[in-house]
């Protein structure tokens, strides 16, 4: 009856999406009575030294052919330790990578997902039948929230991205690592053969402050403004759908449903009026300032902040005030 | 080069969806429909490698009859065929859809047709669960890889190379051919439908198959709006005047 947490490691050890999922399971342990063991690919070691895992005991899964990331075999190999371990629950974060490899583990055990849960608890659990979990999850970028409720001898679920606060988990006791092959042979699958990464910096996705444009910017050469603001803020540039569909800004800066999901301590919203698909990818921003002609504007009603104007007038102004207040600053030096 | 493309009748998106009384469902009178933008890329994409390789390219959907809309703007876009899976007017879960979608594949594939690749949407817009590509893609034995935004098949080869973006930048994969793939939206700039497409969409023939639908693990109990924190607005002025106002909250932020 226990719980299984995948975890997912990064540059700093386990990634803050893991750590929020390992929060919602030692929650839902708790409830239980019962313990939380995690799984992780490849660098045991690393994960349990990072701390705060708080779990009985930590899985390796080790296998010459789970070096680099191949979806498939990192699903089938999570598969065959749930095999082995059959527990009732098993937890993983809602990155990209983490969903990926939910979904091909409970394909290969035809084991009910339920993807970015916000809410998780036991409902009921009758002697030798499976248990019955009621959930909470989002749907369409999380405009809206479904319960559900899943009967199942094993349940996969998400948690949704910011759904938990990642709590510090206490103790740093060592906690036993075991190693774990899986039998990989034969199974069809795809090649991580090419990795690049940038080192632009700022992303969009970590970024602070995010300068975004929408149509209101009215063509490429109308975000230079904002990019002159994103700069001397330390901030990235974004845009809304309908910059991308004019060729203005490539998709990679677009925040939305079908772009990134960003969370900035403040979101600079330019000429975006802020339809209900970009505001699924910025709703999580701490702050949100909309600068647009029109004061009915969607996103000017849900922002905490809102200038009414013409970016093409308003933003350069800011630029200059920056620019005054920076100058003034070092003549009184 | 023959490749299947998997789309999904949903809600146009615009304003916050109204939900029936009971919470069921979302309030579907008086709405337009459409495919989901990562999907009008994959019915996109597939058009133009069929088109460069030469092949043909198939629309799939399970959904209600109504989705024939939908299948029938595909091949506006220049799809050569529609396949309509009728699960009815009820949402399926994922199991359920995927066990819809792998025996459609299958029947179409025992009746001579062959898919060299099969194209999803990476999630759906609107139920937004993850992994029906995924499963579908485990149930017929083919390699899969989601959120890709560039395609290259090399034909004589029979691979194919997806890139994804990531957090930290750039993944390349490859699979061996027959093979699966999850689309996102910025693969490509959809292409509206020309006149002489629509016309041929209106006479074209969808063939309609009626699948043995699971019941389903995961039950809706209800949809709901979550809780928005009623925001009042500050505004900070009008035009250039409010610059003073914003670099101050920026000097808060103690980011300038």
């Amino acid at each position: 009856m226990h719980a299984l947490v995948m975890i997912e490691l990064d540059g700093d050890g386990v990634s803050a999406s893991s750590r929020e999922t390992l929060t919602l399971a030692h929650r839902l342990a708790g409830e239980l009575g019962e313990a939380v063991e995690a799984v992780v690919f490849g660098d045991g070691g690393r994960a349990a030294e990072s701390g705060g895992l708080a779990v009985s005991r930590l899985h390796q899964l080790d296998h010459p052919m789970l070096a680099t990331y191949s979806p498939e075999l990192w699903g089938e190999s999570l598969h065959q330790l749930i095999a082995r371990l059959q527990p009732s629950i098993v937890l993983g974060p809602g990155s990209d990578r983490g969903l990926e490899v939910m979904a091909q583990a409970a394909a290969r055990a035809d084991a009910p997902l339920v993807a970015n849960c916000t809410t998780i608890s036991l409902d009921r659990r009758a002697n030798g039948d499976p248990p019955t979990w009621t959930l909470t999850r989002a749907r369409q970028g999380g405009l809206l929230l479904e319960d559900a409720a899943v009967t199942a001898p094993t349940t996969f679920a998400s948690t949704a991205a910011g759904a938990v606060e990642a709590a510090s988990l206490g103790s740093l006791r060592e906690v036993p690592v075991e190693s774990f092959t899986p039998e990989l042979d034969g199974v069809v699958h795809t090649q991580l053969v090419d990795e690049t990464t940038q080192d632009s910096g700022v992303t969009l996705a970590t970024a602070r402050i995010v300068v975004s444009g929408g149509r209101g910017v009215g063509s490429a050469e109308g975000f230079e403004p904002l990019e002159e603001l994103a700069k001397l803020t330390g901030g990235a540039v974004g845009c809304s759908r309908v910059a991308t569909n004019n060729g203005w800004r490539p998709h990679s800066d677009q925040v939305g449903q079908t772009g990134t999901k960003i969370s900035p301590d403040l979101y600079i919203a330019c000429g975006i009026s802020g339809a209900t698909q970009h505001w699924v990818g910025c709703m999580n921003s701490k702050a949100i300032l909309a600068i647009n002609t029109d004061p009915e504007a969607p996103l000017l009603t849900r922002a905490t902040y809102g200038v009414i104007g013409d970016v093409g007038e308003v933003v350069p102004a800011i630029v200059d005030e920056i620019h005054r207040r920076t100058l003034g600053n070092r003549q009184s030096a | 080069m023959n490749i299947l493309v998997c789309v999904k009748r949903v809600r146009a998106s615009g304003g916050t969806p109204q939900l029936s009384a009971d919470g069921g469902g979302v309030d579907t009178r008086n709405l337009a429909f459409t495919v989901g933008p990562h999907e009008e890329c994959a019915v996109e994409e597939a058009i133009r490698i069929a088109g460069d390789a030469g092949g043909r390219v198939t629309v799939l959907t399970a959904g209600p009859p109504e989705a024939d809309e939908q299948l029938r703007y595909a091949i506006s876009m220049g799809a050569d065929h529609g396949v309509l899976v009728d699960t009815g007017d009820t949402e399926l879960d994922p199991q359920a859809t995927a066990a819809a979608l792998a025996d459609a594949i299958r029947t179409l594939e025992a009746d001579g047709a062959t898919f060299d690749l099969i194209m999803f949407g990476n999630e759906s817009p609107d139920a937004g669960h993850y992994q029906v590509g995924i499963r579908v893609a485990c149930a017929l034995s083919r390699a899969m890889v989601g959120g890709v935004k560039g395609i290259d098949i090399d034909q004589a080869d029979g691979r194919a190379r997806f890139r994804r973006e990531v957090p930290a930048g750039v993944e390349v994969y490859e699979a061996a051919l027959p093979a699966a793939v999850g689309v996102k939206e910025g693969l490509n700039l959809p292409r509206y439908p020309s006149m002489r497409g629509r016309l041929r969409a209106r006479k074209a023939e969808v063939r309609g198959i009626q699948p043995e639908v699971a019941p389903g693990t995961l039950r809706r109990i209800r949809l709901r709006h979550p809780e928005e924190a009623g925001t009042q607005t500050v505004v900070l002025g009008h035009g250039a005047d409010a610059a003073p106002a914003v670099v101050d909250l920026l000097e808060e932020l103690e980011v300038v």
